[in-house]
């Protein structure tokens, strides 16, 4: 399966990234595992409390996550 | 297709008269409601904000815009609603949010323009990079 995933300010920086896409052995993947996974390979763990996470734009989803799927890690929002 | 709400660099101030205007010809509209927000210049441990740059998860920010306008319209008697976010820099002094709502009455429409703001506030992926004069920056965070 292949998954995007996006990252967005803070957390870009801190990544390096915004954007990679990363193919996994597996049919269906854990969102909590995949979101450990990012943690530790781009060192987020300071600010893991502060992170959002949203699969294919909507927050809040659970369940497994399936081939094409888009996760996107957010920071605080500060619109306005 | 949703609507395109962010627009690049600042919201210049002659927008808001264009817009005002424009509704001129809309007879049932009894008032506007406005929201301007404007980029303060902070100052934090001594120093300075000069620009705040903005950044956005755009195809999630414009669905859910399109889903608190449409739910503003849902809760209060509109006749219509303009939402308009700046996305890059924008210095301190200039603006970079602007809400304009019309009701035929000026209550619903002064309830509905604070509804749109507070919402599009705490839940519109929108990222704000403050720049300060030395270059520098920090993460701004919504209080």
């Amino acid at each position: 399966m292949t998954l995007t995933i996006k990252y967005f300010g803070l957390i870009a920086e801190k990544a390096g990234t915004k954007e990679e896409i990363i193919n996994l052995e597996a049919e269906e993947y854990d969102l909590e595992a995949l979101k450990e996974r990012c943690i530790s390979k781009y060192e987020l763990s300071d600010i893991k409390k502060s992170i959002q996470i949203a699969v294919n734009q909507s927050l809040g989803t659970s369940g497994p996550l399936k081939h094409g799927d888009e996760v996107a890690f957010l920071p605080p929002f500060a619109g306005g | 297709m949703p609507k395109t709400f962010f627009i690049q660099g600042a919201i210049p101030p002659e927008r808001i008269s264009d817009f005002v205007a424009k509704h001129q010809s809309k007879k049932n509209i009894g008032a506007h409601s406005i929201f301007l927000g404007q980029v303060r210049t902070d100052e934090v441990d001594g120093k300075t904000v000069s620009a705040i740059d903005y950044t956005a998860y755009e195809e999630m920010a414009n669905k859910k815009l399109d889903e608190i306008r449409e739910a503003a319209f849902s809760k209060y008697d509109l006749i219509c609603a303009h939402i308009f976010h700046s996305i890059g820099k924008v210095r301190s002094g200039e603006l970079c949010f602007f809400v304009f709502v019309s009701s035929a009455h000026r209550k619903a429409g002064r309830e509905a323009c604070s509804f749109l703001v507070d919402e599009i506030k705490e839940k519109v992926p929108i990222f704000g990079k403050e720049i300060f004069e030395d270059e520098t920056h920090q993460w701004k965070v919504n209080q």
